[in-house]
């Protein structure tokens, strides 16, 4: 299997602005400290990790939201690493994110419509209602929500519209950012099968940002495991749930809630 | 049920048709000022002199709110003063929002380069004193509309580009500029499709109370003698003849006053009012 | 007596369409009450009712709402928000939203205590920082001076916790609090959970979408479709033995942990069809 992303020793800092003094530069803060991986094309890659640890902002280098200060970041045989916006724009639609925040990733007075038609528009893609609809129809929404403003949909529903956006462009690699935590099993059983089945019909890339290992597990066949923003682990699903060998996995897999109420968890 | 909501909403409703419905009035009456006026706002009659409104002993009725102390209808004045307060506030409150809003908007969005230079500007701007500044404009132009409208957009444009600046600034930390850029959007096309929407309802109030502040920046222009030649009826021209008179004729005084008022308030309350109504996400 | 009872709640959009339909729940004092439901079903809703922060669209048609012996809906809007204010506390589902983003995020956390509790500022700013090392962050100071954005999402939620926490509500609402956490994080924060109900005799409403999360720190639960409750229950009650279709049929959509390779089977359309008779069903009896 050919390489998609090949990441070698990722540097990114940061401008830590409470520490700016009145006049000059902010020191900066790392937050990415060397980190060497590949994403496979075709392959779901977890990545998990404490809360901070880096793994939004290792998101966003990897589609190039932010400029790594040190190591490359080369997608399919393409060193992005450095690339200026305007050399960017024409591979955009190629990788899209789905965000972690659902309200603030969708521009509050814009109706659903145009959230999701906006991006194929600046695309040059089909993005007629009928096409609107079709996006909706996938993620489980009623088509009516066409009409609504984010604020008028509850947390699921929003992070639902999200997903519709990204998935619409049809692109090589979609990062999703803690996608299905707001939603409910059914719903994140549904949009698990739908991610699941554009990997396998489409031979779409995919990283999966989750803290639920359950769904990690489930859905992912490599697994990143980032702490204090450098990966402990990196191996093939079955490897780190039977065989974990850094000590954060360990505790990371014994603090899993399972729903079972007689298990001693507390 | 014990819940003020609703209240709330009826109150905004009538806070937007209030104030759009006496700015409508008074814009009309502007327009249609020569046919509007009971008299000619110029002519003077020494011998009318300082008649009382129409309902006060020993009032003319023909001169519906009293003669200033040359005999000039009074309320004629102020229809005629409309005139020159509504010009200056449409035309002085555009150009200022346009020129501020444009300028906050690309630093606040763009950032960098772009930023440092308007802030700075920004900055250097305002350690003028605001009057001093207008006087000074004003000695050099001469007195007149334009140097008003001139004096008012120099002094005011970075109000709007300081407030603009910090909203475009907060907005385009929001994920969906991200997004946008995910998308492949352009700078300028995100700045205008995506951000303008959401700093336009702040834009909106703005605008309108620069409106009220252009009213009174004329108003006290002209109080102090330095905007239009002083036969030309000005609400503020009138507020200051009246005010040397008004033990004996208070009208002089207070009827343009009140007008003035009740149109600066009218300005501040309609944006809020447009805010409430038409904003979706306030909805 | 229910610290928070809930009677009959009916709130609908101002069109006329309804969103909770006829809801009751109760919470005694030291008991968290899990709510779970479809998303859309008006979980979030009902928290808004208690706080009375609906949005301007949705009105309150029918019911009450008794917080420790007061129904909140009689009381006129002042004395109401004071009430709650000095009573209840919410975790929003929303973190960067319920954030305001151009303040750091030190003063938003103090500035509760000391505006609406009248605490002294050191006395507010020191409780802030043993909230915040509380709920596992470890870098207060640098925090504390952050504006939102540059936080990540966990740390967001982290410091909503903690700002909840931090007057000692007797009621707290938490809307899918610990979405953004990772597990042994999130294992510490229900712990102080755990402690606050038993030194402190908190009520919670604890809203969630992770089943896991309800067997370990629930008693009772509710599950709600179409703003409909369809299900009440003790936690091994539902767990054992669910009574409702569609708590079957959700207890079947989680991901098993222990036997990955399930397929996930999200709730089947029998039951749907079911669950949309028995809402129009009871709209029917409403309006009828
Ligand atoms: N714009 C920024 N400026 C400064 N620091 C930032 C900024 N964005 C993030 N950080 C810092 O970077 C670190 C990692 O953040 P990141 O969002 O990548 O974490 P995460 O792994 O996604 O965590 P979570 O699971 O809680 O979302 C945090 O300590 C955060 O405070
Ligand atoms: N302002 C509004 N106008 C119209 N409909 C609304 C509005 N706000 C919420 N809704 C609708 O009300 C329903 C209930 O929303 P609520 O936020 O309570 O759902 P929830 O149970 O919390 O779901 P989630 O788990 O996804 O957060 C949803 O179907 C939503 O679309
Ligand atoms: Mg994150
Ligand atoms: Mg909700």
């Amino acid at each position: 299997m050919a390489e998609l992303y090949t990441v070698s020793d990722l540097h990114l800092s940061l401008p830590d602005m409470t520490r700016k003094p009145l006049l000059g530069a902010a020191p900066r803060l790392e937050i990415l400290k060397g980190l060497s991986f590949t994403i496979p094309s075709g392959e779901i890659l977890g990545i998990v990790g404490g809360s901070g640890s880096g793994k939004s902002t290792l998101g966003r280098a990897l589609i190039r939201l932010l400029e790594p200060t040190a190591g490359s970041i080369s997608f399919a045989g393409l060193d992005i690493t450095h690339l200026p916006e305007s050399r960017l724009r024409p591979l955009r639609c190629r990788f899209q994110m789905i965000f972690q925040d659902p309200m603030s990733s969708l521009n509050p007075r814009q109706q659903v419509a145009q959230i999701i038609a906006g991006p194929l528009g600046v695309q040059g893609l089909d993005h007629s209602p009928a096409r609107i609809a079709d996006a909706l129809d996938q993620v489980g929404l009623p088509r009516s929500f066409a009409q609504r403003y984010p604020h008028e949909l509850s947390g699921g529903q929003r992070q639902r519209i999200g997903i519709a956006r990204a998935i619409a462009l049809k692109p090589e690699f979609i990062l999703a950012d803690e996608i299905v935590s707001g939603l409910d099993v059914s719903s994140q059983a549904q949009i698990l099968n739908l991610l699941a089945g554009l990997v396998k019909d489409l031979g779409m890339t995919l990283a999966f940002i989750s803290h639920d290992l359950s769904v990690i597990r489930r859905l992912c066949t490599r697994v990143l495991v980032l702490q204090h923003g450098r990966i402990v682990e990196n191996a093939a699903t079955e490897q780190v749930f039977n065989y974990p060998q850094a000590e954060y996995t360990r505790e990371l897999l014994g603090s899993i809630p399972l729903p079972d109420p007689d298990q001693a968890w507390l | 049920m014990g819940d003020g909501r609703i209240q709330v909403r009826r109150s905004a409703g009538a806070r937007l048709w209030l104030s759009a419905g006496w700015l409508l009035f008074v814009t009309l009456i502007a327009i249609f000022a020569p046919w509007a006026a009971p008299k000619d706002p110029l002519a003077q009659d020494l011998f009318s002199g300082r008649l009382p409104p129409f309902w006060v002993q020993g009032a003319d009725k023909t001169f519906i709110l009293g003669t200033d102390s040359l005999g000039r209808d009074v309320l004629s004045r102020i229809i005629f003063g409309a005139r020159i307060a509504l010009a200056v506030a449409l035309i002085a409150g555009t150009l200022t929002c346009l020129i501020g809003a444009t300028l906050g908007l690309l630093a606040g969005f763009l950032r960098g380069w772009v930023d440092v230079v308007i802030s700075r500007l920004i900055d250097i701007w305002m350690a003028f004193p605001p009057v001093l500044f207008s006087v000074l404009l004003i000695a050099v132009l001469g007195p007149g509309l334009f140097s008003i409208i001139l004096a008012i957009v120099v002094i005011d444009w970075t109000r709007f580009a300081r407030v603009i600046r910090a909203e475009a600034m907060g907005q385009g930390a929001m994920d969906y500029v991200a997004a946008a850029q995910v998308a492949g959007r352009s700078r300028l096309g995100t700045m205008l499709v995506e951000i303008l929407p959401n700093v336009l309802p702040t834009i909106v109030v703005l605008l309108t109370l620069e409106m009220g502040i252009a009213v009174i920046v004329e108003a006290i222009l002209s109080f102090v003698n330095l905007s239009i030649s002083t036969d030309d009826p000005t609400w503020g021209g009138m507020i200051a003849e009246g005010r040397t008179s008004v033990h004996q004729a208070w009208w002089v005084l207070v009827f343009p006053l009140v007008t003035l008022f009740l149109t600066v308030l009218a300005f501040s309350q309609l944006g809020e009012g447009l805010k409430d109504r038409f904003d979706p996400v306030l909805r | 007596m229910s610290f928070l009872s809930i009677r009959n709640l009916s709130v609908q959009l101002k069109g006329g369409q309804r969103l909770l339909r006829s809801v009751s729940l109760d919470v005694q004092p030291g008991e968290v009450r899990g709510l779970v439901g479809e998303s859309g079903a008006g979980k979030s809703m009902i928290g808004k009712a208690i706080l009375g922060t609906l949005p301007q669209a949705v009105e309150v048609v029918s019911g009450e709402i008794w917080l420790d012996g007061v129904d909140l809906l009689t009381l006129p809007p002042r004395p109401r928000r004071r009430r709650i204010g000095a009573l209840a506390a919410l975790i929003p589902q929303d973190p960067l939203t319920a954030l305001n983003p151009s303040r750091r995020v030190g003063p938003q956390i103090t500035g509760r205590l000391i505006d609406i509790l009248g605490w002294k500022r050191p006395e507010a700013e020191a409780r802030a920082r043993e909230l915040l090392a509380e709920v596992q962050i470890d870098v207060v100071e640098r925090v504390l001076r952050c504006y939102p954005h540059e936080l990540s999402g966990g740390m967001r939620q982290r410091i909503l916790i903690a700002s909840a926490f931090a007057a000692e509500p007797k009621l707290i609402i938490a809307d899918e609090p610990t979405t953004a956490l990772d597990v042994t994080v999130q294992k510490q924060i229900l712990r102080l959970i755990a402690g606050m109900q038993a030194h402190h005799n908190t009520a919670l409403l604890f809203v969630t979408h992770d089943l896991g999360v309800v067997s370990k720190v629930c008693q009772t639960l509710t599950v709600l479709y179409g703003g409909l409750v369809v299900e009440e229950a003790t936690v091994r009650g539902f767990f054992n033995a669910p009574q409702h279709a569609y708590s079957r049929a959700l207890l079947a959509a989680t991901p098993k942990y222990t036997d990955p390779d399930a397929s996930l089977l999200p709730v089947p359309d029998a039951v749907v069809q079911a669950l949309e008779a028995q809402v129009a069903a009871a709209d029917r009896a409403w309006h009828g």
